[in-house]
Order: C-alpha cells, then sequence, then structure tokens
C-alpha cells in the first residue's frame, strides 16, 4: 500500500509519467482516497503553472537602463572594414 | 542602411515597462498596439517600425546577423536594444541582486560578440543567445557568495510513522494561473523563486521556467541527471510551501 509520504516523494516520477505502471495504478488509488494528498498534488501543479506564469514576457518585461546598453556597446568589436557611417 | 537599421530595431522589441520590470496595467500608457487582453504584438504599433518592416522577420534575422559579423556599429546597437530586456528578464530569475543580473547580462553580449562568427543560423538568434545569457547568469550565481542562503528543509513536508503527513494539506483559493491576472500575485510568486536556496533554485528556473530538460539540466549544472531530479522535485515543494501562506483558502 502506497503511504502519504511515498505518494508525496514520488510525485515527479508519477506526474512525468515516469513510474511503472503497476505503481502507477497504486498511486491512482491512494490518490483517489485520500483528500489531503489529491489537494498536494493539485496544489503542487499550481506552483509549476504558477512559477512559470510569474514571468510571463506579456506582463513581467524589465526596462533596461541606458547606462548598461552604453556599456555593452562600449565594448563592442569594432568594425572589421574602415568605412565611414552614417549612422551613430 | 538607414533601412536596414530601422529593421533591426523593430526586430522582437518589447513595449516599454515600469522599473520594476511589471509592465504598466493602465491601458493609456501602452503603445497602441499592446490590447489589454494581453495579446502579444510587439512591434506593429511602435512608429519607428510602420514604414521600414515590409522585409519579413526572417530575412531581418538574416540581415542582422550579417551586420554583427561585419562588425556594423548599428547592427550591434539593434540587436543590444531588441534582445536585452528579456535577456535581463532571464538573468533576474537566477541572480536576486540586480547589479548582478545587469553584470551577466553585460558579460552574454560579450561572449556573444566573440562567438558570433561561429553563429550557424540552425537556431534562432534569440534562442542562441538566450543559452549564453543562462550561462553567464548561472556562472555569476557561482562565483557570488552564498550567504544568506535559507537552508531547504524546513519548506518540506513533515511525516509522522506509517507515512502520515504531520498537517494535512489545505486547498487554495483562486490558485493557478487566474491567480496570476493580479501584478501583487506574480510579485509574491517572483519573491518566493528568489527565497530558494541557490541550487534549487537553479535547477527549478532551468526545468520550469527556462524550458530545459532533465538532459540539459544536468549539463548545464554539471549535475546528474537523477540529482537534477531529486532537486527539482525539492524545489518545487519548498516554492509550494512559500506560495501556501498567499494562496491557501482562508479559513472562515
Amino acid at each position: 500500500m502506497t503511504t502519504c509520504q511515498e505518494l508525496v516523494e514520488g510525485l515527479l516520477e508519477y506526474l512525468s509519467d515516469e513510474l511503472w505502471p503497476p505503481k502507477r495504478a497504486e498511486f491512482d488509488l491512494h490518490l483517489a482516497r485520500c483528500g489531503s494528498c489529491a489537494t498536494y498534488v493539485a496544489t503542487y501543479r499550481s506552483t509549476i503553472e504558477m512559477a512559470r506564469a510569474a514571468y510571463d514576457p506579456t506582463h513581467y518585461a524589465p526596462e533596461v537602463p541606458e547606462s548598461l546598453v552604453q556599456s555593452i556597446l562600449a565594448k563592442a568589436p569594432k568594425t572589421v572594414a574602415k568605412r565611414e557611417r552614417g549612422v551613430g | 542602411l538607414a533601412r536596414g537599421v530601422l529593421s533591426w530595431a523593430a526586430m522582437d522589441v518589447d513595449p516599454p515597462t515600469h522599473a520594476s520590470g511589471e509592465r504598466p496595467e493602465t491601458p493609456f500608457l501602452l503603445p497602441a498596439s499592446n490590447e489589454p487582453g494581453g495579446q502579444r504584438s510587439f512591434s506593429e504599433g511602435r512608429a519607428v517600425s510602420n514604414q521600414a518592416t515590409t522585409v519579413p522577420a526572417a530575412l531581418d534575422e538574416e540581415t542582422l546577423l550579417a551586420g554583427l559579423k561585419a562588425r556594423e556599429p548599428a547592427a550591434f546597437e539593434a540587436f543590444v536594444r531588441a534582445q536585452s530586456g528579456r535577456m535581463l528578464a532571464v538573468a533576474r530569475r537566477f541572480l536576486g541582486n540586480e547589479a548582478d543580473a545587469q553584470d551577466a547580462v553585460q558579460d552574454a553580449f560579450l561572449n556573444a560578440f566573440r562567438a558570433i562568427d561561429g553563429f550557424q543560423g540552425d537556431s534562432r538568434l534569440s534562442t542562441w543567445l538566450h543559452r549564453i545569457v543562462v550561462n553567464a547568469a548561472l556562472m555569476k550565481v557561482r562565483t557570488r557568495s552564498r550567504r544568506g542562503e535559507e537552508p531547504i528543509d524546513p519548506f518540506l513536508p513533515v511525516f509522522r510513522e506509517g507515512g502520515v503527513p504531520e498537517h494535512p494539506t489545505s486547498e487554495w483559493k483562486h490558485a493557478g494561473v487566474d491567480a496570476l491576472a493580479r501584478a501583487e500575485s506574480r510579485q509574491v510568486v517572483r519573491q518566493a523563486i528568489d527565497r530558494l536556496p541557490t541550487s534549487y533554485r537553479n535547477v527549478l528556473v532551468l526545468r520550469d521556467i527556462e524550458g530545459f530538460d532533465t538532459a540539459e539540466t544536468s549539463r548545464l549544472l554539471d549535475l546528474t541527471p537523477s540529482a537534477v531530479k531529486i532537486r527539482l522535485h525539492r524545489a518545487r515543494q519548498a516554492l509550494r510551501a512559500l506560495l501556501e501562506p498567499h494562496f491557501r483558502e482562508a479559513k472562515s
């Protein structure tokens, strides 16, 4: 019989479908009966989703200080062929 | 040349943001193209790109790459301006300290400039650069002091004899992606990730946020794949515990 501890410790393999089928069936059975573990699995999944979403580029895009841009450009390699440039 | 510069500048440029990194949520502060619905339409609404971007995006990248390989200052500038925002976002995921994150971005660009001749165009330039900034950030993490790091054990679940949990798990209210509609909630999650001990945070960021698989993560961190899995699981458990007070169902 799978205990709560075994379930929680094996959760990563369970969710990424890496458990061998009999073990997986035991986990399924445990989850059908144990509300606390079912909630643990749900909140573990939420955690992964939220970690990803917290940095969604639709919302999260830091402003780059001009000083950083200039400092990077100052160290850019110099032009190979010496020609005149109209852009500065 | 001016035409080319305009199209480089239009390549994948993000709309402006507040200093916190959070995009402002008041619609009138945003460029016209950035609908409140969250559609990702980065460049259409920007004045600079309107006339010059009849060229397909793939050609833009080709033009940019040619400019970088020819050491064109304008190409470097367009490249840095277009990519540095997202690179800083990546570096901040690994480094809690803003100065360290900016250093990592600078290191990454210098590494990219040095390596540009070897870039074959077999992936997108931004994908190639992503890997470079991840490496630069990890390098910075390694050289940084580890003082003040919290141990992970207090955030892992405790079990009694017979594998019974010490505390049953409470349900979360408004959890998941919907909960993150509010900027404040996204901030809570980012701060919780920042609190993870470095060696766990690195794995969680690489696997769950940057999208590297176990094999790639184990190479980047010089760990065995099974060590990556163990750390990832513990990092997720610890993050779950750190988020719990914010998302737990309110007891009446």
